[in-house]
């Protein structure tokens, strides 16, 4: 059985033997509180190529978002502390770069979408000059120029009628429509790295597979890498290349998309996997993931997992257990799938 | 872990209850509880606390901290300096210009100070409170009808208001100076408590509550203004140091309280202020530091109540 | 029908006459007739010609009216004893109104709500507070929808207070005991706070709460939506466990259309105010009819990568209209693919299509759309 750090790169559409685009290393993100210490990150390692689409899965408080927020040096600080830990952006640590640098990459080489596109437009300015404001900061271009720049970019996203509604103001969109604005926005500077956090959640569902849609046609489109960050196994499942399911603030697995769903290595996937009901059929009762999300105050002494696992040993309420590298039966490695369960060979083949 | 229920362990539900986030069953705390162990490890809370338990006490007895009478003329006594050596006694700080002691004064002005802000305060927040209830609550033309009466004495300027008002009185007691100051403070209370109370009813427990056929009264009393009052409570503390600084404003202008006041004082020791300072200073010491911990005890209090700050 | 013909200015609905008006000359008969079981597959609750229309007001102490959300705009179904009937459709569809319609929350513009018989939105008093007591609701948001307040005794317990007939006093803490036990928390919680438990945790005293008075009828509004995905699972094995072992019926309000199909034995879509089909489950998600139930369900994300390449999906154009001004004749036109000029001129009404009447197909169920045809576009092709 052998132990790694860090996992050699899926081949990835576009993107295959180069070296990431984006690279997290045993980060670590902390928050001091009233009541302690809260670990929100502990030791994440994940990477992203260009024209890849790596999918972070947790629910909330295993510190899917923390760890974006981390990579586009958004966290306020305090309370929050990166005690350990490097974020590779073309292989310059980002935590090392000046305030100065570090802006200059957010926004023009990396961007972030929320879920919430309301709060995140200023409502008093019409979007047109939000868009344009991009070009008039970054490359100094007129007035004029910028609100062109801006007509462009809401036709890319697809809002109809673009040149008479850029004057417009956030609250005359819909919801749908402002999170287009909010790809806009992002793509206005042709980043190299996206990251989506939640970015449909918030939406209906038909107006969810619209902006899906057009976010994986412009990622191909412009070859850049994406971060979606979801909770969603469906929004996984129709968008990722590969993913990283995040519980606790670890990482407890790592596959390719169609090898997660199809064979799960971690006891907690498989449950995840297990409790949603289909729209296919009709289910018996449901599997249920006994007990809670833990507490970050006080995170279970080895695996987090634990006292919600249907497989628990001893060794688990001791050891922390190591991202595994997951093979076949007969030790034929599997590309890019890792599993952090000491029994990950029983719950892949058993 | 203590075994909480009775139930098999591999029950999911149980699994539940047993991981909840409290495990400690003794720790029972509401948003009050939070509040107050908030307020314990807060050293503005403390210093104001502190203080203000003094001052209480200080209105209650002054004959616990002096025994000369603040009325008491002396004119042997005119205008003596401090004599700084004599702790607590009656000629501590001085006398003033109709031979009176100024530390008595500024120890029997405490309970006319007091008395007045919390007087003030207890009407201005039951009545604006109510008002600010009702308009809230109910709406339609009841809201239209009282939120423009608010602003109608909203728009009175306060200091002119309440000289106008005292300024037809004789004499001025206690009772009157609350009356006109309550008369003309309330709006702030109202407005505070309507736009507590709009939020509150549109909570889902309120509709739960409905849905439950629970009447006015019980969601009123139950559910509305248990959750509505925290602002409330939060303006009642800081204004109640404001009304204290008004009584006094009042009393320098020569229309506030008749009888021993840390505003007439003031005004007095004005009057000499070339010759004795001190006869101005000491009450005006005591008017500040009374102001300030009933605005730091506010501060305190919003802070420990407002889960944001923390 | 002496109770009916009391309000003659309210709209008359055409269904009326399908309804089996009890009878009731007094408000004891109403009581009696409220407090009578039903067999199991007859209807409990029967909608009919609903409408919620909200005023557009201008003007701050003259307001003037200047048009009308239409929220619910003319909405029938049953509802039988015992069974769970899920309600789908996207933010702004009326479904949520529904809920509160049903909860008497809000004040029907048009319609009746019968619950065995009894026009709830004309009764008062007693009659009234008997109906209130065996309809119950679930809220979404288990972080607002408790008095954070009130300890969790005192959240079960009320139910109690404002019904004191249901339980005595000295038996009110044994009984919230007890309701505790029942949706699986601890028993000795009863002095906690709200602020101290989990989203599922709370979502369980919610539940608690709305079992107290031992309803028939309980509407979830979203109940598990707010929740993570590990506890939803936990929260909808718990409402089934119910459903049974009080024999519960269930109006399920969703926007989740896998959990709808996973607990509802029949279904309901709604676009715009109005329900434009209704079937049993396999009905609905494996033969829709109308175009714009399929192209909800061909929207929805599958947790199946292999699917993505096989299966058909509808993308729809533009955006739900505004239900203060809906499209003439059927409001999914503007978004639909099929429409013809028809369309605009003639409302569908929501009835079995006439090609499928009589027949032996799953494609026979009510569907509101002049062109309904069966399109599966669930299963991979």
């Amino acid at each position: 059985m052998t132990i790694i750090e860090d996992t050699a790169p899926v081949p990835a559409p576009g993107g295959s033997g180069d070296a990431p685009l984006l690279e997290v290393r045993d980060l670590h993100v902390e928050f001091h509180t009233r009541e302690g210490v809260v670990k929100a990150v502990n030791g994440v390692n994940y990477n992203v190529h260009a024209g890849e689409t790596l999918a972070v899965l947790g629910e909330s408080g295993s510190g899917k978002s923390v760890t974006a927020q981390a990579i586009m040096g958004i966290l306020d600080m305090p309370p929050a502390r990166i005690p350990q830990g490097e974020i590779l952006f073309r292989g310059q640590d980002m935590l090392k770069m000046s305030a100065e640098e570090r802006r200059k990459i957010r926004g023009r080489k990396i961007a972030m979408i929320f879920q919430d596109a309301l709060s995140s437009l200023n409502p008093v300015l019409s979007v047109g000059y939000q868009l344009g404001e991009m070009f008039r900061v970054h490359q100094g271009l007129s007035k004029k120029e910028a609100k062109a720049k801006a007509v462009e970019l809401m036709d890319r996203v697809k809002i109809p009628a673009a040149a008479a509604r850029v004057d417009d103001f956030p609250h005359q969109f819909s919801g749908g429509m402002r999170q287009r604005i909010m790809i806009a926005m992002a793509l206005a500077l042709e980043p190299d790295l996206i990251i989506a956090d939640e970015p449909t959640t918030a939406l209906d569902v038909t107006v969810q597979a619209q902006v899906m849609d057009l976010l994986a046609e412009l990622q191909r489109e412009y070859n850049m890498g994406l971060i979606l960050i979801t909770h969603d196994l469906g929004v996984v499942a129709d968008v990722a290349d590969k993913i990283a399911v995040m519980y606790a603030g670890r990482i407890v697995e790592r596959a390719p998309v169609h090898e997660l769903y199809k064979r799960p290595a971690h006891p907690y996937t498989r449950g995840l996997l297990d409790s949603i009901p289909r729209l296919d059929q009709k289910g018996q009762e449901l599997y249920a993931i006994k007990g809670l999300p833990p507490n970050l105050l006080r995170i279970p002494s080895g695996c987090a997992f634990n006292p919600r696992c249907p497989k628990a040993q001893d060794v688990c309420r001791t050891d922390v257990p190591p991202l595994y590298e997951v093979t076949e039966p007969d030790g034929t490695p599997l590309a890019g799938r890792n599993s952090a369960c000491h029994f990950w060979k029983e719950t892949i083949h058993g | 872990m203590p075994e909480l229920t009775t139930k098999t362990a591999d029950d999911p539900v149980v699994a539940t209850a047993v991981n909840a986030p409290a495990a400690k069953p003794e720790k029972t705390r509401s948003m009050w509880g939070d509040a107050w162990q908030d307020l314990r490890g807060n050293w503005v809370f403390v210093v104001s606390a502190v203080l203000i338990v003094l001052l209480i006490v200080m209105a209650a007895f002054p004959g616990l901290f002096t025994n000369a009478d603040p009325n008491d003329k002396d004119l042997t006594h005119y205008l003596q300096h401090p004599n700084y050596g004599h702790f607590f006694s009656a000629d501590w700080l001085g006398y003033d210009g109709q031979g009176r002691s100024v530390y008595a004064r500024a120890i029997h002005g405490t309970r006319a100070s007091l008395l007045v802000g919390a007087g003030t305060t207890l009407v201005v927040t039951l009545f604006g409170g109510l008002i600010g209830m009702l308009s809230g609550y109910f709406g339609g033309w009841l809201d239209a009808v009282l939120s423009r009466v608010t602003d109608m004495f909203f728009g009175i300027p306060f200091l002119l208001g309440a000289m106008v008002m005292l300024n037809s009185f004789t004499d001025r007691t206690i009772w009157v100076v609350i009356g006109a100051l309550a008369f003309l403070g309330w709006t702030q209370t109202a407005r505070v408590m309507r736009g507590s109370v709009i939020t509150i009813k549109q909570a889902d427990y309120v509709q739960a509550a409905k849905a439950l056929g629970a009447g006015t009264s019980r969601i009123l009393f139950r559910h509305v203004l248990p959750n509505a009052v925290a602002p409330v409570i939060v303006v009642a503390t800081i204004s109640l140091g404001v009304y204290i600084g008004a009584e006094a404003t009042l009393s320098f202008l020569g229309l506030g309280l008749n009888g021993v006041s840390w505003g007439n004082d003031i005004s007095d020791g004005g009057n000499q202020i070339r010759v004795a300072q001190y006869i101005m200073l000491y009450p005006s010491i005591m008017l500040s530091i009374t102001v300030l911990a009933f605005i730091m005890l506010g501060e305190a209090v919003r802070n420990a109540l407002d889960p944001k700050m923390r | 029908m002496a109770e009916l013909s009391k309000n003659d200015e309210r709209e008359a609905t055409p269904n009326v006459s399908e309804v089996d008006v009890v009878d009731a000359h007094s408000e004891t008969e109403a009581v009696a007739a409220v407090e009578a079981p039903v067999d199991r597959g007859e209807p409990i609750l029967q909608i009919r010609g609903l409408k919620k229309h909200f005023p557009l007001t201008q003007g701050i102490l003259f307001k003037r009216q200047v048009g009308a959300v239409k929220a619910v705009d003319g909405v029938s179904f049953d509802l039988y004893q015992g069974e769970t009937l899920g309600i789908v459709g996207e933010s702004g569809c009326g479904k949520s109104t529904v809920a509160k319609l049903l909860m008497n929350l809000e004040q029907a513009t048009a319609g009746e709500i019968f619950y065995k018989g009894q026009d709830i939105t004309r009764l008062s008093g007693r009659a009234l507070k008997a109906v209130r007591r065996n309809i119950q609701m679930v809220f979404q948001d288990p972080y607002t929808s408790l008095n954070p307040r009130m300890t969790v005794g005192d959240i079960i317990g009320e139910p109690f207070d404002i019904h004191p007939e249901v339980a005595p006093k000295g038996d009110r803490r044994r009984k919230v005991q007890e309701l505790l036990d029942v949706v699986g928390l601890n028993p000795e919680y009863v002095n906690r706070y709200p602020h101290q438990f989990s989203g599922g945790q709370r979502q369980r005293i919610g539940i608690a709460r709305g079992l107290a008075l031992n309803p028939e009828v309980i509407i979830c509004d979203e109940p598990v939506s707010a929740l993570d995905v590990s506890v939803q699972a936990q929260v909808i094995n718990l409402m089934e466990k119910l459903q049974d072992e009080f024999d519960l019926s269930y109006i399920f309000i969703a926007h989740d259309l896998s959990i709808v199909r996973h607990i509802s034995d029949r279904v309901g879509v709604m676009y715009l105010g109005k329900v434009v089909e209704i079937g049993s489950d396999e009905q609905i998600y494996d033969h829709p009819t109308h175009p714009y139930t399929q192209a909800l369900l061909s929207a929805v994300p599958q947790p199946d990568p292999e699917a993505r390449e096989h299966r058909e999906r509808i993308i729809l154009t533009g955006d739900v209209p505004s239900p203060a001004n809906p499209p003439s004749g059927c409001s999914f036109r503007t978004r639909c693919w099929k429409a013809e000029a028809r369309c605009a001129e003639e409302t569908p009404l929501l009835a079995v299509p006439q090609r499928f009447q009589g027949g032996d197909t799953p494609a026979n169920h009510e569907s509101a759309c002049h062109f309904a045809e069966e399109k599966d576009v669930v299963h991979a092709a």
